[in-house]
């Protein structure tokens, strides 16, 4: 048996029943770390050679002593008999986009890579509390903006674990790669638009983006305000379930975090699915976008093989007592992404406006003239292609002139999508759904470079995640199979505000049906070559 | 030359004078403190912290919105208004723009020739300040002290005519201001703000012509000299057929002078939209109530009830109810002393504003209590003692804390009022001083009052008054 393939829940156990420590728990992590990561993420790296081409490239930072120390005080925790947390020795690799105090928190962007924020973010707080490792800040497309982490300014970017030359997916691409490769049992990502769970299907891992106000915003750095949820990626359902029970509840320090009660989430997983109501929806069939000449909604079937795994999981559910509603409507849910292109951008190029070279952060090294040139070459030395693209997108689409045409027309479109959501889980309305199954991406992983560079195409790798975030309600996305070229496939759990318990519940429910299918047994290529 | 009217709109930005910041818990006035020793990851603008509403100050604006007869908003939103500048570090300012906590209202500016304007506000809201910039042996400084300070912004509609009614309004205002004690308003420490906006057009015209913006007008003097000097200016150019364009304008207090400072006809793009980290504002129906219910009567209309209850003329009026606590003290005493509200308002207007003034205390800061000031204005009524020594008493109360009665007592201030004392006192007088008599006798009446001095400077000034002319009256004319 082998420390890093066990869970979450596993470690947590075995180091408060003083069966594994968890300084051993942080060294078998760094020594996973060092076997499959290769070099971290840099704004100069070195060039790559064939074997360092292969290697997975989650980490920017590592946070050993961090780690350690905590791991030490866990172990003397224990040995004094006091509870040292639900999370006791779980190693955790944190996004890149959450302040940890006395790291370096970039952001994946050269405009905040020697940033040092003076707190740590209020999720991270809470792991560390609960007794969680932190091991170090993983890698994402800059500022969360992108779906494959080829943005990030620290290259080399991370890799997909099963297939190096394929994208882990992204934002949060680091997390995913990072729990897949096993060198961490959890990661704590973010969601704007499928940010969590698009990397998480890409590399065969659990993620969920939790109801918007679930988890606390603070000391995440903002992308946009509206639709950013900060969230779990681990190797199996109970673990998000353990892991969205710590970071989950109000915070006085974010006055959009919920006042909700926060479930047991585990508890809820002891249930089955006899008589919940599952939907599945046509509008989750096809990609749909306009055309850019004409302008005319243009619809193209999803992979086929993603189409089969989400049947083939509502069957398994069925036949365990789940009732299966089919041809539920959600017929605004394929304005997602144009919705989706005016409100984050919008939110994008107000969130970005602190970041001007005056106070901290990237200030360029030039002799300027006058403040706005200050301004001007330090953002556009500071700031990646992406970064800019949204800025000028957010800009044009807010702007006195044009904003009643685009944003607040998107704000009009975004609460139908929230109302389509409302109409099937109304539990008077015709359809009375619990959750929907739904694909999470409309594709396995693509290829490095492959999109990267259309802006516009790599957004519609949230085409089936984004509705989700404009409607505020959680998502959870699993493994549910291999494709041919034997890449991971995610389906996706839907439900209502605050049911996280319903979605971990289906979830693990899946799992624990299909624990003795063939394609379950097969691991990432760089896990089989470290046997070899 | 045409007969020209001046058209001015005002915008002030009021300080709130709550604890802390709107936003974050750092204390609210940094007044005197070094720059950027009062300042958090909030209001300093790092990446990854949420501002957190402070609910004192959505109570102190909708308390001012109240006093101004504009309807609190029960659901009110924070905006973002987005720009770049040092002294902004988030590079947006929160603020509220289409559904700011206050709507509509008014103040009513009594005019010194007893008619009164009324001013609309056409905008009211709360926001957040920004920070203070300067350039220095040219080095751009900044100071980031004063960001997240409570403010309330208020626009008046354009219905103020002339620089005194300008300045009558930020007179007003500042009353106002202080009365409901919503803001310290002192305008030299920046609690009050002012920039103008000034244009001008044909008597009976009713079109609005290209304003100019007075940026700074910060003081009373200055709005009342900045926008005469802006109005001079802008009547002089027409009149030589020249334009009114759309500037904003600096004035500089020290050299009484306004210069240009940008133009104004291409209007920045804040691109606002909704502040996605703040909830919207609700105030249920009962805090709307308790903020109405809790309301002092206002200074105009408390002005009123003094002229008519209390007789009073419109000047001491206005006097007398130029600050809340003076008029609550006014009050009191009136009621303590039952006799002639008027002559509680002399005293007042007189020894009681003299003394206020050397202590620079307000009224009620006085050890003095308005209960005493009755009492002591009933000795002098009752010929305890004289008006002097009441007038003294004051002082000595307010340094020494004693009752009043008990001065009088223990340092013997009582007036000679036992006619055998007083008339051998003044029998001797009268001995001392034949020649005197003896004129007096012989028709010289106007020596009744160097009598009456003489008496009063033997008794050191003991002597009732009253008495000893009665006294003196009868011992001249005995022969």
């Amino acid at each position: 048996m082998s420390i890093n393939n066990l869970s979450a829940f596993e470690i947590a156990e075995k180091v408060r029943q003083g069966e594994l420590k968890a300084v051993q728990v942080a060294e078998a992590a760094l020594a996973q770390i060092k076997a499959v990561d290769g070099q971290p993420g840099s704004l100069n790296p070195a060039p790559l050679s064939a074997e360092e081409e292969g290697k997975v490239h989650a980490f920017i930072q590592l946070t050993e002593d961090l780690a350690l120390t905590q791991a030490e005080r866990i172990d003397k925790l224990v040995q004094e008999g006091t509870d040292p947390g639900a999370l006791a020795g779980v190693p955790i690799a944190i996004k890149d986009i959450f302040c940890v105090k006395g790291t370096t928190t970039t952001a994946a962007s050269k405009i905040l890579a020697n940033f040092k924020p003076p707190y740590t973010a209020t999720p991270v707080q809470k792991l560390i509390e609960a007794g969680g490792l932190v091991m170090g800040k993983v890698n994402l497309d800059e500022f969360t903006f992108g779906s494959s982490n080829e943005s990030s300014a620290f290259q080399p970017a991370t890799n997909n674990p099963w297939q190096p030359e394929y994208v882990p997916g992204g934002s949060s691409g680091g997390s995913a790669a990072s729990v897949a490769s096993e060198e961490v049992a959890l990661s704590l990502g973010t969601d704007t638009g499928g940010s969590i769970r698009q990397p998480a299907a890409f590399c065969g891992v659990v993620g969920l983006k939790p109801t918007y106000g679930r988890v606390s915003r603070l000391g995440l750095i903002a992308f946009a305000s509206s639709l950013d949820c900060p969230g779990p990626l681990s190797r199996n359902v109970r673990d998000s379930a353990l892991m969205l029970g710590v970071i989950a509840g109000h915070d006085p320090k974010d006055s959009t975090s919920s006042v909700h009660p926060v479930g047991d989430y585990l508890k809820a997983l002891e249930q089955d699915v006899r008589g919940l109501r599952i939907g599945l929806s046509p509008d989750y069939e096809a990609l749909y976008y306009p055309d850019l000449e004409s302008g005319e909604l243009q619809r193209q079937s999803i992979q086929k093989e993603v189409q089969e795994a989400v049947y083939r999981s509502a069957e398994v559910l069925a036949k365990a007592g789940a009732e299966i509603i089919e041809n539920v409507p959600l017929p605004n849910t394929r304005y997602g992404i144009p919705t989706y292109f005016v409100i984050s951008r919008v939110e994008a190029a107000s969130n970005l406006h602190r970041f001007d070279g005056v106070k901290y952060g990237y200030r360029t090294p030039q002799d300027v003239a006058d403040l706005s040139e200050l301004y001007r070459r330090s953002r556009a030395e500071g700031f990646g292609q992406e970064p800019k693209l949204r800025i000028l997108m957010g800009m044009y689409v807010s702007a006195a002139e044009y904003a009643s045409d685009y944003y607040q027309k998107a704000l009009k479109v975004r609460a139908m999508i929230r109302d389509d959501f409302d109409q099937v889980f109304a539990p008077q309305g015709q359809y009375r759904l619990d959750a929907l199954l739904t694909p999470t991406t409309a594709t396995t992983a693509f290829k490095r470079k492959a999109v990267y560079g259309n802006s516009v195409l790599m957004q519609y790798s949230d085409q089936m995640t984004v509705a989700t975030n404009h409607a505020g309600i959680p998502g959870l996305t699993l493994p549910g199979g291999l494709d041919e070229a034997g890449l991971p496939i995610g389906i996706q759990l839907i439900a209502n505000d605050f049911r996280e318990d319903l979605i971990l519940r289906i979830g693990h429910t899946f799992e624990h049906l299909t624990q003795d299918e063939p394609w379950r047994k097969i691991k990432p290529q760089v896990l089989r070559a470290e046997v070899k | 030359m045409k007969d020209y009217e001046i058209v001015i709109g005002l915008e002030t930005h009021i300080q709130l004078n709550t604890e802390t910041k709107i936003f974050c818990s750092c204390k609210a006035d940094s007044w005197g403190a070094e720059p950027n020793t009062n300042i958090c990851p909030v209001c300093s603008g790092l990446p990854g912290v949420l501002p957190v509403l402070n609910a004192e100050t959505v109570r102190k604006g909708a308390t001012l919105a109240a006093a101004m007869y504009a309807e609190v908003n029960p659901l009110s939103r924070f905006d973002r208004k987005n720009y770049f500048y040092p002294d902004l570090p988030k590079g947006y300012q929160i603020t509220q723009f289409d559904e700011p906590i206050g709507k509509g209202g008014y103040l009513d500016l009594r005019m010194s020739d007893g008619t009164t304007r009324r001013v609309r506000i056409h905008k009211l809201h709360l926001e957040e300040d920004a920070g203070k910039t300067k350039i220095e042996h040219g080095t751009r400084l900044v100071d980031f002290n004063r960001c997240g300070v409570p403010l309330v912004e208020m626009v008046t509609e354009p219905d103020l005519r002339s620089g005194e009614e300008a300045a009558q309004y930020l007179i007003q205002l500042r009353q106002l201001l202080r009365w409901i004690g919503v803001s310290e308003a002192d305008m030299e420490r920046g609690h009050l703000r002012c920039d103008a906006n000034v244009s001008i057009r044909e008597r009976g015209s009713q079109v609005l012509n290209p304003k100019t913006e007075i940026k700074n007008v910060n003081s009373i003097d200055a709005v009342r000299q900045a926008i005469g000097e802006e109005a001079k200016r802008q009547i002089e150019l027409v009149e030589s057929g020249g334009k009114v364009r759309s500037y904003t304008l600096d004035w500089d207090a020290d050299t009484g002078k306004l210069s240009m400072m940008r133009s104004k006809e291409t209007e920045a793009d804040y691109r606002y939209f909704r502040e996605p980290d703040l909830l919207p504002v609700c105030l249920s129906e009962t805090e709307i109530q308790e903020i109405y219910a809790g309301l002092p009567e206002l200074p105009m209309a408390r002005r009123d009830r003094f002229e008519k209850d209390y007789q009073l003329s419109p000047y001491d009026a206005e006097i007398l109810t130029s600050e809340r606590s003076l008029s609550d003290y006014y009050e009191t005493a009136v009621q303590a002393y039952t006799g002639e509200a008027k002559s509680v308002a002399n005293w007042m207007m007189n020894d009681l504003s003299r003394l206020l003034n050397d202590l620079g205390k307000t009224a009620d800061q006085l050890v003095l209590k308005p209960e005493q000031l009755a009492r002591i204005m009933r000795m002098v009524d009752e010929g305890v003692i004289n008006a002097a020594t009441g007038k003294n008493l004051l002082k000595k109360v307010e340094e020494s804390g004693r009752s009043p009665e008990a001065i009088v007592e223990q340092e013997g201030l009582g007036l000679i009022a036992d006619s055998d004392a007083l008339r051998s006192q003044i029998e001797s007088i009268l001995n001392g001083n034949p020649n005197e008599v003896a004129s007096f006798r012989a028709g010289k009446e106007s020596l009744m009052g160097w009598f009456v001095g003489q008496v009063m400077r033997s008794t050191g000034g003991k002597a009732d008054p009253k008495r000893t002319r009665e006294l003196l009256q009868e011992l001249l004319t005995k022969e």
